[in-house]
């Protein structure tokens, strides 16, 4: 039975009314193939690149038990990224390709990996307020009208609870030590808490794609609400922490019932996004490296897989 | 490494690994499931692989790897005539039978 380009399109917008899931065989419209395509590599992407500012802490963690829950989070960086990519290659693209567009700059990652980790209290920072905020984000993307990429989002879920929770935990024990440990929390607050409202994206009127990917159950909530409500969720726990977030507009709104917060510096996020931030050169030729020099291992492992 | 004597692969050295589909027996009891797929040179790599990249939280109890292109599938759509023969039997489902309420064990 052959169908038309009209019934494929209808099937399809009749799946996603109804909340159903896109699997990967189905017909689905060119735009939502490169939407998804596009999303989920720049997730794989991210979660790949956030492996490196974390990963300079290994070696200096304080204790071997620090060490073994970083090295834990960084492995499971790692396994989110393949996740990610077998979703992607669902949709008919290549691994070696995805790799390829990562490290010539055609597609992108999270701006937030492009700020250095100067301090042990990032890797607690890191933890509570990026990886925080990438739960906001990402739990409502565990209902996406892609099937592949849905499923993946619930495992990373349950595996970022660890990553938030470790966080948070390092830095209410260095709040507990000296002067210069408390110091060093806030310094790195300071540092990152603007750069983790960034990674929402732009305010809702400049993102000309999110009414399309709401409609079609790419994503579930708007740029906008979802930084409101990791701030709300988050300013509690500054308190409890004992630590001041930088920004002096911010206080609870009984009107609105929820935190009034001042404007983020999208210029800077743009410049990031653009490769002016500080570390983008570091990060691709980091990864670049590191693909170089497996090049060898991947050779070998494909000729004992020859001859065996 | 020394340069290998052996006579050249006909085809141009290839970066890819083949993919591989990956099914998770979460206890026993239970069916495998499938969870995903990963890249490997062969299939005790994957295996490997799958063990690091899937059961990180003791997952599963057994793994299955299996070359992707291995798998002929229909097409998944529930609404494909392949799925229609069994679409308008009815009869199959016990719920298609009337049964007075005082019969017991039934």
């Amino acid at each position: 039975m052959e169908l038309s380009e009209t019934q494929l399109s209808e099937h399809f917008e009749a799946t996603i009314a109804r909340q159903g899931r896109i699997e990967p065989r189905d017909w689905m419209p060119d735009g939502y193939r490169k939407t998804m395509i596009r999303q989920i590599a720049q997730h794989a992407h991210s979660e790949i690149i956030g492996m490196q500012p974390e990963g300079n802490w290994i070696t200096r963690a304080p204790s071997l038990r620090r060490k073994a829950i970083l090295l834990a989070k960084v492995q499971d960086e790692a396994g989110h990224g393949m996740y990610l990519y077998a979703a992607a290659e669902t949709l008919g693209t290549d691994r070696a390709d995805l790799t390829e567009r990562l490290i010539d700059g055609r597609q992108k990652y999270s701006s937030i990996f492009n700020y250095p980790t100067l301090s042990y209290a990032d890797v607690g920072v890191i933890g509570w307020l990026v990886d925080g905020a990438a739960i906001c984000n990402q739990v409502p993307l565990c209902r996406s009208s892609y099937g592949p990429y849905a499923r993946a989002m619930v495992r990373i879920c349950k595996e970022e609870s660890f990553h938030q929770r470790q966080g948070y935990e390092l830095l209410l024990t260095m709040m507990r030590g000296s002067d210069a440990q408390k110091a060093m929390v806030q310094e790195s607050v300071n540092r990152f808490w603007w750069p983790s409202l960034m990674m929402f994206g732009p305010p809702d009127a400049q993102s000309p794609n999110t009414e399309r990917s709401m409609a079609w159950g790419i994503k579930r909530h708007t740029n906008d609400d979802l930084r409101q409500r990791f701030v709300d969720m988050t300013v509690p726990q500054a308190d409890r922490l004992g630590v001041t977030l930088p920004d002096d507009k911010l206080r609870w709104n009984e009107a609105r019932g929820h935190y009034d917060f001042g404007e983020v510096d999208w210029a800077e996020f743009k410049a990031v996004v653009g490769g002016a931030g500080p570390c983008n050169a570091d990060r691709i030729a980091r990864r670049q490296a590191a693909h170089d020099a497996g090049s060898w291992v991947r050779e070998a492992a494909m000729a004992h897989a020859a001859k065996h | 490494m020394p340069p290998s004597t052996e006579q050249p692969s006909t085809e141009p050295p290839s970066t890819g690994w083949p993919l591989f589909e990956v099914f998770l027996r979460g206890k026993r009891g239970l069916n495998h499931v499938h969870v995903g797929s990963l890249h490997a040179a062969d299939p005790e790599m994957a295996l490997r692989h799958a063990r690091d990249l899937y059961t990180r939280r003791n997952e599963a109890v057994s793994i299955w790897v299996v070359p992707a292109d291995a798998i002929t599938a229909s097409s998944p759509d529930e609404k494909d005539p392949f799925f229609a023969p069994s679409g308008d039997k009815v009869y199959r489902h016990p719920t298609f039978y009337q049964i007075p309420e005082d019969v017991p064990h039934i």
